[in-house]
């Protein structure tokens, strides 16, 4: 059986019988970054060497008998959003072009202890601001089942590496859908953790009361394996919650009885594609198939989301992104007058179109006068749609609805179209105003053989629910086992 | 046309005295010869770096907004004051703007002068946040780079912010004096204005009323950085006077033109109008999301309650009781500090005699302490051994004039170097003879020798001059050098009388 292509949970067993060496593995990765990334574009940034060095060190720490963290010698694409100390991270921003930081994200730290190879850092929308991954500075990531075709964002880097076979595990992060999205458009499972379940300590932020960190892998057992990694309190971040963490990669292999399931009516309406309704229809038949029961629910705030969504996450970015002002890192314009005229030029070069839109969109929405009638009153409809949540749980064990109202649509088609962009998170973004978690799983493939993804979002800390729910439906299909041919 | 009355609040900031910073563990000390030596990614503001709340320091700050007689709010979070300035990393100061920690209390003052008067400043509120950085400008004229240094980035502030109680510049002054004292009581901060660990900004205006009974204000001006609190008192005077000129001149009043930022040139001693950055700025607060919000639960209220200490003005009110002091001698002592303070207290009880421990505290030992540029923590006669010393007097063991040499000895060369103790104060007494002769016959024989050898003197008492035995006494003392003065005029006088 080849490297490439296996499972996570199936190249672990390879190495932890020996019969593949971690660097013998890492190899295998970086060689089909060499060959397809070309075309994919998914990474930024790779250190062959220090990727190879990390492989040995793993392998001899296996041949010297000593015990290896859940990981072990397993290679992880990292989003260009977080943190590695010693290696660059420039959220695909001209800002952050050569930025190296000093110190690693919390999850870089677990990845480490627990014996990961890190491979690369990979492609994302700007400081995650978008949903196609085309608002990088550096390069437009394609879909790898059709390159004419986004990837979804903003972790389509991410996404599109382990849908290609350019890493077995990635991560990404979500603010409105960044992991799910493109996990349903290139047919891989993404998970966004709880708010609060992963540190957020080293990832930089965009809107620091939405944005998780979570993995991506080519089936549901590799998330559960991910984030058992990454999940934990963490001292370091004061949103982080100390609560314990199940053993997801153990647990994921038991299956739910009379697991409930709920269809919130708000969620089949005009403008959701033919094909995607009715794939997810067909992953509710089975689950209904396995003893589940479908029941339909409300959420009567959910069509709020996007515009609660887009007054509280800029108004966050644009206090978030107020540090990059050229003085002390980052971009600084090399022709300016004074302080005033030091701060705009280097931030007018250095920040893309989206980036600037959002950061305008936010400081509008907090300035004196309009702070009541825009944030202020975001915030009190982000507390009904959870009230509608936690409405809903009370008669539901998860809640199943599209990824995306399409699949994933044409690179350029949405640029001139901010609006139309934004709809694309339309499924995902409660989740994030609401803090809970969610998972996307690949349930289909239309007629032009693009993805299809299913959402499954759950209460609070259920994340182990939403896992052993969504590979009780990955045992019945085998939609994660195709792979594209990139060319 | 009325007198003026002015009218004055000021906004005090105080670094608080913990160990690190108030979102981060870099050291808070002060460190200006090192530069950006104590940072971090959190205080540097690097992306990804988050804050998390130093207990200690919000511990700090309940303290003092207890001591200062506030509410404390049961619920209080973090906001975000935005604006660009190179000192602040983030591009935003973690403040806190509608839901302060604190709010609605007073600090009790005495009103300048000798009238006694006691004057309630109300307190509006108090509230957490971090200190910036600092720039260094180039001050060659050069025109190269200004630097920035980020030691101070971070470090906890309290912000105090007076209702406009005080009614003139003297008053501001005895405000911030009693201020300072609190917080030096309580040990929340060393207040060292030098090192800007206790900076204020002034409000100020004036109140008239015209013949025809119309109220009138004059425009609100904040004088800013004043860095001493002489200058906070001569600032102000200069406003008075300006601002009265000003009304005169140009008829303005509050409203009709915006509060205006001013500098106060302590040379010139002149307050000037400055372009501040933050002059009709929008600062869009918003809470922070990367704080939570802390809640403050009532057994917390009594552990910070539980470590409070005495305050000041209680201390001077129980000390002029127990003591027996003056109002004036209480408050020299409990204003030079908490440790003078116990230190006072340490002798009275050791002596026994509150009034002359009073005396020698005041008098000799802080005339030493200044001459000597010592903190009473640093002065080498300690409370015991100043208490043993007076002790003696209280027993009539030495006179005070005796006890004087002693502790003039006490501080000279021969001691400096070795902890002084009381048995230093029995070898002094013992090698200049000062121990008080209470052997009558040794007394009465010397007594003898003298009116001997002075007939004249004797003859004069005789014959009616009574200043003629202030010679025969000090020619006694002058060979039995430990003899209670009293002792031996009475013994003189029962001698001549014969
Ligand atoms: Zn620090």
């Amino acid at each position: 059986m080849s490297i490439i292509g296996a499972t996570a949970g199936e190249l672990l067993q390879r190495l932890e019988r020996g019969d593949v060496s971690s660097v013998e593995a890492t190899t295998a990765y970086l060689d089909a970054i060499a060959l397809n990334d070309g075309r994919v574009k998914a990474f930024l940034h790779v250190d062959w060497d220090h990727a190879i060095a990390q492989a040995r060190a793993i392998d001899e720490k296996r041949q010297r008998g000593e015990s290896l963290g859940i990981l072990g010698g397993l290679p992880v694409a990292v989003k260009d959003v977080v943190c590695t100390q010693g290696q660059p991270t420039t959220c695909a921003s001209k800002m952050l072009k050569g930025f190296v930081p000093p110190y690693d994200a919390h999850v870089v730290t677990r990845l480490k202890t627990s014996d990961a190879v890190l491979i690369g850092k990979t492609n994302m929308d700007e400081f995650a601001m978008g949903s196609s991954t085309e608002n990088s500075a550096y390069q437009v990531t394609r879909n790898p089942w059709d390159l004419e075709r986004t990837p979804g964002g903003s972790s389509g880097g991410s996404a599109a590496a382990v849908a290609a076979s350019m890493a077995p595990l990635a991560l990404g992060t979500d603010t409105g859908g960044s992991i799910r999205l493109p996990a349903g458009y290139c047919g891989v499972v993404g998970m966004k953790p709880t708010y609060g379940r992963v540190s957020r300590f080293g990832l930089v932020a965009y809107g620091s009361s939405l944005d998780q960190i979570g993995p991506f892998a080519n089936d549901v057992a590799g998330a559960a394996l991910l984030l058992e990694a990454l999940a934990g309190y963490d001292r370091r971040d004061s949103t982080s919650v100390d609560t314990p963490v199940p053993q997801y990669s153990r647990t994921v292999e038991e299956p739910l009885a009379g697991v409930r399931i709920g269809i919130a009516k708000e969620h089949f309406v005009s403008g959701l594609d033919r094909e995607v309704e009715s794939s997810v229809r067909a992953g509710l038949d089975v689950y209904k198939s396995l003893g589940a029961e479908i029941k339909e629910i409300s959420l009567p705030h959910s069509k709020y989301a996007v515009a609660v969504y887009y007054i509280v996450a800029p108004s966050e970015a644009s206090s978030n992104l107020a540090r990059y002002d050229g003085v002390h890192y980052g971009h600084r314009a090399a022709q300016f007058d004074n302080m005033i005229d030091m701060y705009s030029a280097s931030r007018g070069e250095g920040f893309g179109a989206e980036v600037k839109r959002r950061i305008m969109l936010g400081t509008y929405a907090l300035s004196a006068g309009y702070y009541d009638a825009y944030y202020l009153k975001a915030l009190k409809v982000r507390r009904l749609i959870r009230n509608d949540f936690d409405e809903a749980f009370k008669s539901v064990d998860v809640i199943a609805s599209p990824v995306a109202p399409t699949p994933a649509f044409k690179i350029g088609e949405l640029m001139d179209d901010p609006l139309a962009m934004y709809l694309s998170d339309i499924y995902t973004i409660s989740a994030n105003l609401a803090g809970l978690p969610g998972i996307c799983l690949p349930a289909g493939f239309s007629r032009n053989n693009l993805p299809i993804g299913l959402q499954l979002l759950g209460p609070p800390f259920e994340e182990e629910r939403l896992l052993r729910t969504a590979r009780m439906f990955e045992c019945e299909t085998d939609f994660h086992k195709r792979r594209p041919t990139v060319e | 046309m009325s007198s003026p009355t002015t009218i004055i609040g000021l906004e005090v900031h105080v670094q608080l005295q913990t160990q690190s910073k108030i979102f981060c563990g870099c050291s808070s000390a002060y460190n200006p010869t090192h530069p950006n030596a104590q940072t971090c990614p959190v205080c540097l503001g690097l992306p990804g770096s988050l804050p998390v709340m130093n207990r200690r320091a919000f511990e700090l700050g309940v303290k003092t907004a207890i001591a200062l007689n506030c509410d404390i709010a049961p619920f209080t979070k973090w906001d975000r004051k935005q604006y660009y300035y190179p000192d602040l990393p983030k591009g935003y100061q973690i403040s806190q703007f509608d839901l302060p920690f604190s709010d609605d209390g007073f600090l009790e003052i005495d009103a300048p002068g000798d009238s006694g008067e006691k004057r309630r400043i109300g307190i509006i509120r108090a509230h957490l946040e971090e200190d910036a950085g600092k720039n260094m400008h180039d001050e060659s004229g050069r025109g190269t780079d200004s630097q920035v240094d980020l030691n101070r980035a971070g470090t906890p502030l309290l912000e105090i912010v007076s209702q406009p109680d005080l009614r003139s510049p003297a008053e501001a002054k005895a405000y911030l004096e009693e201020l300072k004292l609190l917080l030096t009581y309580l040990e929340v901060s060393d207040c060292n204005m030098q090192e800007g660990s206790l900076r204020c900004d002034a409000n100020v205006n004036l109140h008239m009323e015209a013949e025809d009974g119309q109220k009138i204000a004059t425009p609100i001006v904040e004088v800013k950085n004043l860095n001493s609190f002489r200058n906070v008192e001569l600032a102000l005077e200069y406003e008075v006077k300006r601002q009265l000129e000003q009304w005169q001149k140009t008829g303005q009043t509050l409203g009709e033109v915006a509060k205006e930022t001013r500098g106060f040139d302590a040379a010139r001693g002149v307050t000037f109008a400055q372009r501040g950055k933050e002059e009709a700025s929008d600062y869009r607060y918003f809470p922070d999301p990367d704080l939570v919000p802390v809640t403050v639960s009532s057994a917390f209220l009594d552990q910070v309650r539980e470590s409070l200490c005495e305050f000041p003005a209680d201390r001077r009110k129980r000390m002029a009781v127990a003591y027996q002091l003056s109002d004036y001698d209480v408050r020299v002592i409990v204003d030079q500090g908490r440790a003078f303070a116990n230190y006072f207290e340490e002798v009275a009880k050791l002596c026994s005699d509150g009034k002359q421990a009073s005396n020698w505290v005041t008098q000799d030992v802080l005339r030493e302490m200044n001459e000597r540029r010592l903190t009473i923590d640093e002065f080498p006669i300690r409370a015991a051994v100043l208490g043993n010393l007076l002790e003696r007097i209280t027993k009539k063991q030495v006179t005070i004039k005796s006890a004087r040499e002693v502790f003039v000895e006490l501080l000279s060369e021969l001691h400096s170097r070795t902890p002084i103790s009381a048995h230093h104060i029995d070898q002094i007494i013992a090698e200049k003879g000062l121990a008080l002769v209470t052997d009558t016959g040794e007394l009465e024989r010397v007594i003898g020798e003298v009116i001997a050898k002075n007939p004249k003197a004797v003859a004069d008492f005789q014959s009616g001059k009574q200043a003629a035995v202030g010679a025969l006494i000090g020619q006694v003392m002058k060979s039995v050098k430990g003899a209670d003065p009293q002792k031996v005029r009475e013994l003189v006088v029962a001698k001549l009388r014969g």
